[in-house]
């Protein structure tokens, strides 16, 4: 909480100083219209580099998206104190996105146009990422997105640091039916595009491995009543739950699925939303012995994971707080834009894009990188049984990072890329 | 079949829970509180703070949450409802920014996240409420699953049904607030307090709604903002069953209930939402005044 205020005020001096500077280049006015935009780079190349950090601050997703703006700032401050880029300071500008895809739009647009940031970090729901996309593409600017998604995008402005579908669910179908032996799934999810796209690799999946899912179910997003839904389930003769369930609607699932009699180990529920984070607010009984499938888990043990937790407690100043996957990758994100700047050596967006391709950093979860291709990042496919104590136990993690494909629901492979470098194949599709 | 019945009995009695109080306060009072949400928010809170605080469990937390909700609406009636009789689009208003205040000060934990203090428990975070372990192992009478925490909401919105006819139909206070219901003037001309009554039975009103928040955060989250939804429901089954008319309050509330619980089963949850809006179209043309209602005020 007390960071904001300080980054907002310090914000509002900068304004001044950019106004004073655009006054002088205004007398000067030898170089015409060239002029603001020429000086405006120089104010940022003097001391500093200004960054967009846009998530929501406020509204229903704020108690989410709160934790991935902490996990922002708290990578720049980190770098700041430690030099900063190429010798500059990282100035954060936070925008409040208010949960509502019309405001990121309008915010992304003040960064972008009139902040001039050559960077944004932001965005957790697919909604809100597909209302600013457009504005990162006709400025040519560049946006970094933490969350896991759906695939089926891109987009040279965007870079991707969350998991894919086929890095959520390639190791997980074909674990749950050959280590716990189900052949019977039922597909339940929110009625919006991310849970029906993953409904859709995961029935491919789930063909490929010889299992047949039994139904496709959806409820509408945020709501909470699963009465009928479970009964649906109960009397399904399925052997196993496929989750793609949203928000707190998965509280609610995660009761009524034990109210109605029904345990996770006989059947289980795997989901590939239900995190660190959702466990807590359903209280962990709800969850014990039910999986969960994300690149990252507050329950990895290495060194690197611990102190990172220690980090985080201690900057959001709750000796309790829990990370989760989009967490890690907020965090991991502004590394690899920090390498990337590096690289290149200067602080546009088509310089940042061309300096981040192929990027490594060794993040709290293991070595990502970002792909030179389709600018997703590899990560390491885990999955988690989770325990009493509302943390996860690893029982199944890959030996390196997989391959991003955005587009593996339509056949992409990694021998057969759709989205290149040169843009999406659209012929592929 | 006794399955699905039993799902649409237990929706039919949270609508019902959630519009017991509503009735009270939008049929005897005709104050269309939009605050209601908040005091089952309010009472879903209660029973969040008392488990942290005091250790106790949901038994507890009823009447506590009535308690609190009560005091709370008796508040608002004091400061804010009592000059806004009559005046129906006022009172819309006026409630509706009560709604946003309260739900911004559990945000805001009364304004202490300003300084820094945090209260556990508050917050914009999601919150639970733990229940006691055997109201959620659920036990078989042959091939029905008896769910013991649906089961116990049923129960307590039977009961709570029950005594508030019995204080409306049975007492000297319930004969009252019929009559200011009939015609508040004509029962101030028979001696009547109607301010105090009024007081009185907005109190009660919003103590169901603290109630209904208790027994809602054993299987929903509890948020600042779980209550601007419920709202939009109670009104729903006020609305269907007749303004004021408790009998056509758990009427509507029964065949809402049932209606979404058949559809959701044999189709799907999101096409039960549409076929009970539309069937709530439905009745209204055909009967704008409600299922059950008389002519009063």
């Amino acid at each position: 909480m007390p960071v904001q205020p300080t980054i907002l005020g310090d914000h509002g001096i900068m304004t001044i100083n950019r106004r004073k500077f655009l006054k002088k280049s205004a007398v000067v006015g030898a170089t015409g219209l060239a002029a603001p935009y020429f000086f405006t780079r120089t104010v940022q190349a003097a001391d500093e580099i200004e960054v967009g950090v846009l998530f929501s601050l406020t509204g229903g997703l704020s108690i989410i998206e709160k934790s991935l703006a902490d996990a922002t700032n708290m990578a720049i401050d980190e770098i700041n104190a430690e030099g900063g880029v190429m010798g500059k300071m990282i100035k954060p500008i936070v925008e409040d996105g208010a949960s509502d895809p019309k405001t990121y739009n309008e915010k992304a647009s003040k960064l972008v146009i009139r902040d001039r940031v050559p960077t944004v970090f932001g965005s957790y729901t697919s909604a809100s990422r597909k209302a600013v996309l457009p504005v990162f593409e006709k400025r040519r600017n560049l946006y970094f997105y933490p969350t896991y998604y759906e695939g089926f995008e891109c987009s040279k402005n965007v870079i991707y640091t969350g998991a894919v579908p086929n890095q959520q669910l390639s190791n997980f179908i074909p674990w749950i039916v050959s280590n716990l032996g189900k052949k019977k799934f039922f597909i339940v999810g929110s009625n919006y595009i991310y849970p029906r796209e993953m409904a859709k690799v995961s029935k491919i999946l789930i063909e490929q491995q010889g299992a047949e899912w039994i139904a496709d179910e959806y409820l509408e997003l945020g709501h909470s009543e699963w009465g009928a839904m479970v009964k649906k389930i109960k009397d399904s003769g399925c052997d196993v739950v496929l989750s793609n369930v949203v928000g707190d609607s998965v509280v609610a699932f995660y009761r009524e699925f034990k109210n109605q009699g029904l345990t996770h180990d006989t059947l289980p529920i795997c989901a590939t939303v239900t995190s660190e984070i959702e466990i807590a607010a359903m209280g962990a009984e709800f969850a014990v012995d039910s999986f969960t499938s994300f690149p990252y888990f507050q329950a990895i043990d290495t060194d690197r994971n611990q102190a990172f937790i220690e980090r985080y407690r201690k900057y959001v100043n709750d000796p309790k707080a829990v990370t989760h996957h989009a967490l890690e990758s907020s965090y991991f994100q502004v590394y690899l834009w920090k390498q990337a700047l590096e690289k290149s050596g200067e602080a546009t967006p088509d310089a940042i894009r061309e300096g981040v391709r192929g990027q490594v950093f060794d993040a709290p979860n293991g070595t990502v990188t970002i792909h030179s291709e389709n600018l997703h990042t590899y990560l390491t496919p885990r999955i988690a049984q989770w325990g009493s104590d509302g943390q996860g136990t690893i029982i199944d993690e890959y030996d390196s990072p997989t391959m991003p494909l955005p587009y593996v629901a339509y056949g992409e492979t990694e021998d057969n890329l759709f989205c290149t470098a040169q843009g999406l194949d659209t012929t592929k599709l | 079949m006794a399955d699905v019945i039993f799902i649409g009995l237990s929706l039919s009695s949270i609508l019902l829970l959630i519009a017991l109080g509503l009735t009270i306060t939008y049929g005897a009072m005709g104050v269309i509180n939009m605050a209601h949400g908040e005091l089952v928010m309010i009472g879903a809170y209660t029973a969040v703070m008392s488990g942290i605080y005091l250790g106790a469990n949901l038994f507890v937390a009823l009447p506590l949450a009535f308690i609190v909700a009560a005091g709370l609406g008796l508040l608002i009636e004091r400061l804010v409802i009592r000059h806004l009789y009559g005046r129906i689009l006022d009172t819309l208003l006026a409630t509706w920014g009560i709604a946003i205040l309260l739900q911004q000060a559990i945000r805001l934990e009364f304004g202490l996240t300003f300084f820094d203090i945090n209260i556990e428990g508050l917050g914009p975070g999601l919150q639970n409420v733990a229940i006691p372990s055997f109201l959620n192992q659920p036990w078989m009478i042959g091939d029905f699953t008896v769910q013991p925490y649906r089961s116990f909401i049923i129960l307590l919105t039977l009961a709570l049904t029950a005594v508030t006819w019995f204080l409306l139909y049975r007492t000297s206070l319930g004969v009252q607030v019929r009559a200011i219901m009939r015609n508040p003037d004509m029962a101030a001309a028979c001696g009547i307090d109607v301010k105090r009554v009024s007081a009185y039975t907005f109190a009660y009103g919003s103590g169901l709604a603290g109630v209904a928040g208790v027994m809602l955060a054993g299987f929903k989250t509890v948020s600042p903002d779980m209550g601007s939804s419920l709202v939009v429901e109670g009104f729903l089954v006020v609305v269907v069953g007749g303004v004021g008319s408790l009998l056509g309050t758990v009427a509507s509330a029964g065949l809402l209930g049932q209606v979404n619980g058949l559809f959701a089963t044999w189709t799907n949850d999101i096409l039960a939402s549409a076929v009970v809006f539309g069937l709530v179209i439905l009745i209204i043309m055909w009967r704008p005044q409600g299922l059950f209602s008389f002519k009063g005020r």
